[in-house]
């Protein structure tokens, strides 16, 4: 079918795009790569040449780095946990039959679309402001004295945060995937007088297998980037207490200028995301073909 | 799944999925609520939650006191430009990957996908410097351009599932009549892709304008988007919750209201036609 000509004209449309990417992916890499050996800081500017290995050790031997990268895996294990294990019951909930079906989805999905620094700020003074929030009303009005959560709790209110922004997005895959069950099997299996359980868990857990997969893939990319949350709730703090990996690097670097340094995180950060990618692929890749 | 259910069990788990579909969707209604309060109101204790009075007067206050206009300019801008930008360059990629597929194809789309995976922490000094060298700090044009490279894979992965569906009989017959590449784009592609065309402009709007790291990280006020406008607002200064939430209900409703009309096609998107 393919043609000695479609194939060159094919090349030609598929370059600028394939180029462009390239560029995109090898030029900032290299310069991190190049930066993260060298003394580079905008605040002492006599200060140069190569620096070895010695930015990634004051990275990573820096009092903050083993925090944040504590911080960071709580931050996407905390959320992962709730989106999903909430994401498959609202799903299993919403797939059943149930009036204005539609305007639920609607709802529901509602919160995915909202701009990060939005939620974090709807959530920072409207909810769990100590003085005014809601939060705080309510505890008065059960009797309790208000609750301070991004002070006592910082990490957890991000995480709640997250999630809420999160939550949508694993549930419309999830039901997506369910809503592809065939129905027949499962009434075969309640027919062989499977119960609700058995028929979720030999049933429905494995045929959710492969989005479940997808979900927490997905998520981790993004979650592992989380920023704009951390920077209007708590700007990492207090102390370090929920300062990220992005958090700190973005500190060095666009705070304290020290551009080798931050050069060295983010190619850290750049092998951390690496090794989760590579599942991702390897999960995407298989699907491909099907 | 269609099922058949007693009338009761209906309106139960009705009750359950509603109060459930509420609590999550509650703060964007207590947003807009609070958006129409005067501040005094606005945290008042208890809580008031209809019977205020009713006012504009913060979305006036947010027009005027803090050039609202000008960033919701720039989100515009930076959101049509690079979904414009990146349609240009992908429906040629995805057209010749989709149509004339080569023994390379999977693995260069597997690529493009992996430059999706690079955290953009990882590269913020370069790209800053080199902005800053090339005098693209705080310009629209900038914006645009990263952007539009960080989202040209998503956009073409959708495209790409959206054209494979596309029976490449039309195509061969619309060659055999003689219709140049151009016009077999043109004419006979484009119009039976635009429903697909249409939900990856929308989910690229919406990825765009809730971009909170380049556009926050990269502008100062000139080029400034809603993102960074609403960041303004995390330092407190006396009352100014009601018009916290007038200037989130702006940011928020138009993206909102997109969101609803593609959250069907979002999955494929987001999953790059892993589920569907």
């Amino acid at each position: 079918m393919a043609t000695q000509s479609s194939r060159k004209a094919a090349r030609a449309m598929l370059s600028p795009t394939v180029i462009l990417l390239l560029v995109w992916m090898i030029v900032p890499l290299a310069m991190t790569l190049w930066f993260s050996l060298q003394r580079y800081n905008l605040l002492y500017p006599d200060r140069t040449g190569f620096n070895d290995f010695g930015n990634y050790t004051r990275f990573v031997l820096s009092p903050a780095f083993g925090g944040a990268v504590v911080n960071t895996l709580v931050l996407v294990v905390g959320v992962l946990a709730i989106t999903v294990i909430l994401g498959i019951l609202i799903a299993l909930l919403i797939d059943q039959p149930i009036w204005g079906q539609g305007i639920v989805r609607i709802l529901v999905i509602s919160p995915f679309f909202i701009m990060p620094p939005v939620a974090a700020l709807i959530w920072k003074n409207m909810f769990m402001n100590p003085t005014n929030g809601l939060f705080a009303e309510a505890a008065k009005f059960i009797g309790l004295s208000p609750y301070d959560f991004l002070g006592n709790a910082p990490l957890a209110s991000i995480i709640l945060i997250v999630a809420w922004q999160w939550l949508p997005f694993a549930t419309l895959i999830l039901l997506t995937a369910l809503q592809s069950l065939s129905s027949e099997e499962l009434e075969a299996a309640e027919m062989d007088g499977a119960g609700p359980v058995s028929r979720f868990w030999y049933i429905m857990l494995p045929h959710l297998a492969r989005a479940i997969t997808v979900v927490v893939l997905i998520q981790t990319i993004f979650l592992l980037g989380i920023f704009g949350e951390i920077l209007v709730t708590t700007n990492g703090g207090p102390g370090t207490s929920s300062t990220t990996l992005p958090y700190l690097i973005y500190k060095e670097a666009l705070l304290d200028f020290d551009v080798g340094t931050a050069a060295a995180g983010g190619v850290v950060a750049v092998i951390l995301a690496n090794i989760v990618a590579f599942f991702l692929m390897r999960a995407i890749g298989k699907n491909l073909d099907a | 799944m269609a099922r058949h259910v007693t009338t009761q069990r209906r309106a139960i788990n009705s009750a359950a999925a509603w109060t459930v579909a509420l609590m999550l969707f509650f703060p964007i209604l207590w947003t807009v609520l609070t958006s129409f309060k005067p501040e005094a109101q606005a945290v008042a204790s208890p809580p008031i939650f209809l019977g205020f009075d009713w006012t504009l007067q913060n979305y006036v206050d947010v027009n005027e006191q803090r050039d609202y206009f000008r960033y919701f300019v720039n989100s515009v801008i930076i959101a049509l430009g690079s979904t414009a930008l990146g349609l240009v360059l992908a429906i040629p990629a995805a057209w010749s990957m989709a149509f004339v597929p080569g023994r390379k194809t999977k693995d260069l789309l597997m690529w493009m996908l992996s430059t999706k995976m690079m955290p953009a922490v990882g590269v913020l000094v370069p790209i800053y410097l080199l902005f800053k060298t090339l005098g693209l700090l705080d310009t629209r044009v900038g914006l645009v351009v990263v952007l539009t490279l960080m989202n040209l894979p998503i956009i073409v992965w959708m495209l790409y599932t959206y054209f494979k569906e596309i029976p490449g009989e039309i195509l061969e017959a619309a060659r055999m009549d003689g219709a140049t590449l151009k016009s077999e784009i043109l004419y006979v592609l484009t119009p039976m892709a635009v429903p697909g065309i249409a939900s990856t402009v929308l989910l690229n709007i919406i990825l765009a304008w809730n971009e909170a790291f380049w556009t926050i990280n990269l502008t100062v006020t000139d080029a400034a988007p809603l993102t960074k406008f609403i960041s303004g607002f995390s330092s407190p200064q006396g009352l100014f919750y009601a018009k916290l939430s007038a200037a989130s209900t702006m940011a928020i409703a138009p993206i909102l209201i997109m969101g609803w009309f593609s959250q069907k096609q979002l999955v494929r998107g987001l999953t790059f036609g892993a589920v569907k």
